[in-house]
């Protein structure tokens, strides 16, 4: 008896004959019809839900039949490798209908204030019964807020992964890394209380007369605290992956450690921490909460970080989607959509910066 | 130009694993020195002693004392650097760096150590890559990344961007193993080539690779596994393959053992 027997009796493969019979596309989409409309059969006259479920049941329907019927034609191994295949498949359109649904319910209802008077003014002055207002203000917040965030996070988050890969040894590291873990869970509100009650009441009147203020640097701290262990534990991660006989490469040409891990560690894993970096703007980005508390909103623009509340994008949709202006949605959904758009655009941007220093 | 290599009582340690004893060579400047043996007797870890490079490994250590022409490498006031500098090293695989093109992996020990002048790596990269036989399969591609050459060319780009720096001596660690033939062939030619300049030593596991190119060969071996590896024989390569003195070094390179 040989492993090709163990194929179902009327697809017997023999030695001599290692063909076998496949499934016709057309078996293939009538099971597809067949499983759809057994669906909707059951599910329209009993009533107990819509097309969605009529997809969902005709989908479960379609990979049994797809099972039983592959089984018979092409024997039991190729119908479950048929099987698990479209199941997979289903799975990743699963995966991706969230995604499209968001992207396209952005689009459709956020075009609607795509227009120059959103970019180029303030909520200033605006009543609820003015149709016009923009984002101009939020969108400076946004960019300063992040901007100083990623400016202090990336470099101290990089050199703390720098640590921990090629110097870090014994307790002290250990007790670092613990922390830097622990970090990753703190949710972003305990964040901004920890710079509202730090920054904002303790710090902030020292440089303003003795008056507490809000700050958009009070709130790029806040964000600065989030970004920093996600960026430290995706560098090591990279780092790590960085084989050591390109370190000895180095040494043995009589190269020093620090000179290695500028020249020759951190560019092979450059594209990789790039794209952990931009993971934690894009999150940063998308905070609401640490910026309420520690920025303030603003309906003004307020070009300095360091003085008075400051609006940000994130905090702009809130405030908006929450006001009882019917003009107001408007302005939420395209602040939505310009947020989306803008931490593509930096995110494309740094891939290809990235692409473009390691590979000619 | 090249430097005199003595080792005397040479130990060296993984933590409390003691991975070779005691071991005692002198090698001549401008020779060629194979050293062979089963895995794990300690070759390897004698070779990267040489030049420090056994000190990376997390609580690896040496006792002995090992001098480039009587300078201890390993005494306090050395810096490690320097002896690398002076001691180059080709590793078993090839390990071009993937960020950078052919050209700039030649002349990236001259560059990461300071050297600007654009004539200068220009002149470098030129003669190392012509001492390593590579200048004329790569002279059109200087920018494509070393990554991309076959696994041949890779450890001749190795080779040059090692003899690049100019040492003094020049460590390899089984550096055909993952290689064909023919780019083996290459690379035992360009041996020959670089003894005029350099102090050569290898780490081989093909015994007619060793009777092949060297002048003296080193057999090391271990009793059983766990044990230090010990240098059994150091000799003139034609008196080790034709009349060893130790049984144990016949034994090994008939084929007896091993």
């Amino acid at each position: 008896m040989t492993l090709l027997q163990n194929e179902a009796s009327d697809v017997v493969m023999t030695p001599d004959n290692i063909r076998t019979r496949k499934l016709p596309v057309a078996y293939n989409i009538g099971i597809a019809v067949a499983a759809l409309a057994i669906a909707a059969a059951i599910v329209f006259p009993t009533g107990i839900g819509n097309w969605v479920l009529v997809v969902v049941l005709g989908v479960v329907f379609y990979l049994i039949g797809l099972q039983v019927i592959a089984g018979r034609i092409e024997g039991p191994r190729a119908a479950r490798n048929r099987m698990w295949q479209a199941a997979i498949y289903c799975a990743c359109v699963l995966a991706i209908l969230p995604l499209a649904s968001v992207v396209w319910t952005l689009v459709s209802k956020g075009v609607s204030r795509l227009d120059g008077d959103f970019f180029g003014s303030s909520m200033n002055n605006i009543g609820a019964r003015d149709p016009n207002g923009g984002a101009y203000h939020a969108i400076i917040g946004t960019l300063e807020q992040v901007g100083i965030a990623a400016l202090m996070a990336v470099p101290l988050g990089v050199l703390g992964a720098i640590y921990l890969v090629e110097y870090g040894k014994g307790k002290f590291a250990g007790t670092v890394r613990f922390f830097v873990d622990v970090m990753t869970g703190i949710p972003s509100i305990v964040a901004g209380l920890f710079v509202l009650s730090f920054w904002v009441l303790i710090v902030s009147p020292w440089f303003n007369n003795g008056t507490p203020q809000f700050s958009g640097f009070a709130a790029s701290l806040a964000l600065t605290v989030l970004m920093l262990p996600t960026i430290v534990r995706s560098t090591e991660e990279m780092l790590r992956l960085v084989p050591g006989p390109l370190r000895e490469g180095a040494y043995a040409l009589g190269v020093p450690k620090w000179k290695t891990i500028v020249k020759v560690v951190l560019p092979t894993a450059l594209p990789g921490i790039v794209t952990g970096v931009m993971l934690a703007i894009a999150r940063a980005a998308g905070e609401t909460a640490p910026v309420l508390l520690v920025a303030g909103g603003a309906a003004a623009i307020n070009f300095d970080p360091f003085s008075g509340g400051q609006q940000s994008l994130s905090l702009f949709v809130y405030q908006q989607a929450a006001d009882a202006s019917r003009y107001a949605p408007a302005r939420a959904w395209t602040a939505a959509l310009t947020l989306v758009a803008l931490v593509l655009v930096l995110t494309i941007a740094a891939k290809l910066l990235a692409r473009r220093s390691s590979l000619r | 130009m090249a430097k005199r290599i003595e080792a005397s009582n040479v130990s060296s340690y993984y933590g409390n694993f003691k991975a070779i004893d005691g071991i005692s060579m002198t090698v001549e400047p401008k020779t060629i020195t194979a050293l062979i043996g089963p895995s794990g007797c300690g070759k390897s870890t004698f070779l990267r002693s040489i030049n420090r490079m056994h000190e990376v490994l997390p609580n690896a250590r040496i006792e002995g004392r090992l001098t480039i022409d009587d300078q201890n490498i390993y005494d306090p006031d050395v810096d490690v650097t320097a002896v690398r500098r002076l001691i180059g090293m080709v590793f078993q695989r090839p390990n071009p760096f993937p960020t950078m093109s052919i050209y700039e992996n030649v002349v990236a020990g001259l560059k990461l150590n300071g050297v600007k002048k654009k004539s200068v790596l220009d002149d470098a990269a030129e003669q190392s890559l012509k001492s390593a036989n590579l200048w004329n399969e790569v002279k059109d591609r200087l920018n494509r990344p070393g990554a991309g050459l076959s696994g041949g060319q890779q450890q001749r780009l190795c080779i040059a961007r090692t003899i690049a720096v100019e040492p003094q001596v020049v460590l390899m660690d089984e550096p055909c193993s993952a290689l064909d033939p023919i780019s083996t062939l290459a690379i035992e030619d360009l041996m020959f080539k670089l003894k005029d300049r350099f102090t050569i030593i290898i780490v081989t596991h093909n015994m007619q690779q060793a009777a092949r190119v060297s002048d003296k060969t080193g057999f090391f071996s271990i009793d059983k596994t766990g044990d230090p590896g010990r240098l059994i024989e150091y000799d003139d390569t034609q008196k080790i393959f034709s009349n060893p003195s130790e049984k144990k070094t016949e034994d090994y390179i008939t084929g007896r053992f091993g």
